[in-house]
């Protein structure tokens, strides 16, 4: 049975991987940032997940206004980095995994979740930028990544409390996957950023903080917070943060707080960060159990 | 007809891009992501009145693209991720553009960063109505308290 192992939470802010492509990450300024995510690396080292399922959303690159999916699914091979304006970002290209992404679809819909479903589609700094905080900048990724495009571009995105639950969903889907895989979500954007208008340059401090706080322990305070709330305190652009609570909804309600990182600014945006594990459960306990009687019965069988 | 009213329009200082917006602006924002391309920004540059020509904008449109009021393409319904392919395209960086539409220098708003950005203290709302949503569900209990 496949299951879900972590959570990881980033923005994905591009001034971030254009720091990594133009090679500027020793500069005081982006040392700040990168110093945040030494330790997730480590983290991700030892964890080697064998799936990522990427939450994030595209701007503006794969989809224009021609075509706005709420959620939409990449189920291809593979995803290749998005023309930005600027050319493809230098990084590997996106291996998928259509099984269990195509599983993913087939459960989650008859879930009633209406997933779109991507067999082509390129990806931007949204989910890369993500990748290389955690995997640094390696030649290949180091596992397959299934993309979750969200919406969160034209108002409305989905709700807090919908991404909360779709989620669950997922998580639904993955353990009903029968190969032994473990995988991690990683839920992207965020945290409190305008970039718009005359309020351009917002950032709430106190709201993301609390924010972290309740992603470990009350996430079902943040499924209720509306998109008035989030724009208002986060900022128009900071709504982003829903895509989190998909990530959250696929995890144990009870979790450990593996690390988390906040500074401000990365350019225009605060940037935030945390690990979470499911708590060690009786689900351990029953398969420790199950060792245990195998030890007993290879003993006895003299093995 | 009048834009429908939200209770969004009550935050300062932003345009959400929504379901009428992005109706209205559809000209802008395809105008934007054709610039994804070397070969049209080259167009666009080299006749930029004559490349609008192009795509459905009214002019009130085309006049905020030509004179580059980052703040008026929003209102009329463009979206920040596409107007800023227009940045790109003159060669700004994302800074220059969002000191622009707040009107500052990019020297004074990158210091507005540095320092912590933009408080929210302040830029809630206009009418006032915006408090953290705690203290006005606070304030509701109260004042029903003393009707009652």
């Amino acid at each position: 049975m496949a299951r879900i192992i972590a959570g990881v939470s980033s923005s994905h802010v591009p001034a971030i991987g254009a720091a990594i492509d133009n090679k500027r990450t020793e500069e005081p300024y982006w040392k700040r940032v990168f110093s945040g995510f030494e330790k997730s690396k480590a983290w991700m080292a030892k964890t080697k997940p064998d799936v990522v399922i990427g939450i994030y959303n595209d701007h503006a690159s794969a989809f224009s206004v021609e075509m706005i999916p709420t959620f939409a699914l990449g189920c291809a091979a593979e995803f290749p980095p998005a023309d930005e304006g600027w050319g493809p970002r230098p990084v590997p290209v996106v291996k998928g995994h259509p099984e269990l992404a195509s599983h993913i679809a087939t459960s989650v819909i008859l879930d009633e979740f209406d997933l779109t479903i991507c067999n082509k589609m390129e990806v931007d700094h949204g989910l890369t930028v993500p990748l290389n905080l955690l995997f640094g900048s390696p030649s290949t990724w180091p596992c397959p990544v299934i993309p979750l495009a969200v919406n969160v571009v034209q108002f409305p995105p989905p709700t807090a409390h919908r991404c909360y639950m779709l989620g669950k969903a997922i998580r639904r889907a993955v353990e009903s996957y029968p190969e032994d895989l473990r995988v991690v979500m990683f839920g992207t954007g965020g945290m409190s950023h305008q970039i718009s208008g005359p309020r351009a340059g917002l950032i709430n401090s106190k709201f993301d903080k609390a924010f972290l706080d309740n992603m470990v322990k009350n996430p079902k305070k943040l499924t209720q917070i509306s998109h008035l709330e989030f724009m208002r305190e986060a900022g128009a652009e900071g709504i982003e943060m829903v895509m989190w609570l998909v990530m959250r909804g696929a995890m144990d309600e009870k979790v450990d707080e593996v690390y988390r990182f906040y500074t401000v600014p990365a350019s225009n945006t605060a940037v935030g960060h945390i690990i979470l594990e499911n708590k060690k459960r009786a689900g351990t306990a029953k398969h420790k159990r199950a060792a245990a009687l195998r030890t007993n019965r290879d003993v006895r069988r003299g093995k | 007809m009048a834009r429908e009213q939200h209770d969004y329009d009550d935050i300062p200082g932003t345009f959400v891009f929504d379901a009428e917006r992005s109706r209205q602006g559809y000209g802008i924002n395809m105008f934007c992501m054709s610039l994804m391309k070397d070969e049209n920004r080259k167009a666009f540059k080299a006749n930029e009145a004559e490349y609008l020509k192009k795509f459905k904008l009214s002019p009130e449109q085309t006049e905020a693209i030509l004179k580059r009021q980052y703040n008026r393409m929003l209102e009329l319904g463009g979206n920040i991720y596409f107007t800023a392919k227009l940045g790109a395209t003159d060669g700004h960086s994302f800074q220059h553009l969002a000191a622009l539409m707040t009107g500052s220098t990019q020297e004074t708003y990158a210091k507005m960063m540095l320092g912590g950005g933009r408080s929210v203290e302040g830029n809630r709302s206009k009418s006032g109505k915006g408090k953290p949503a705690k203290a006005k569900s606070k304030a509701s209990k109260k004042s029903g308290k003393k009707r009652g």
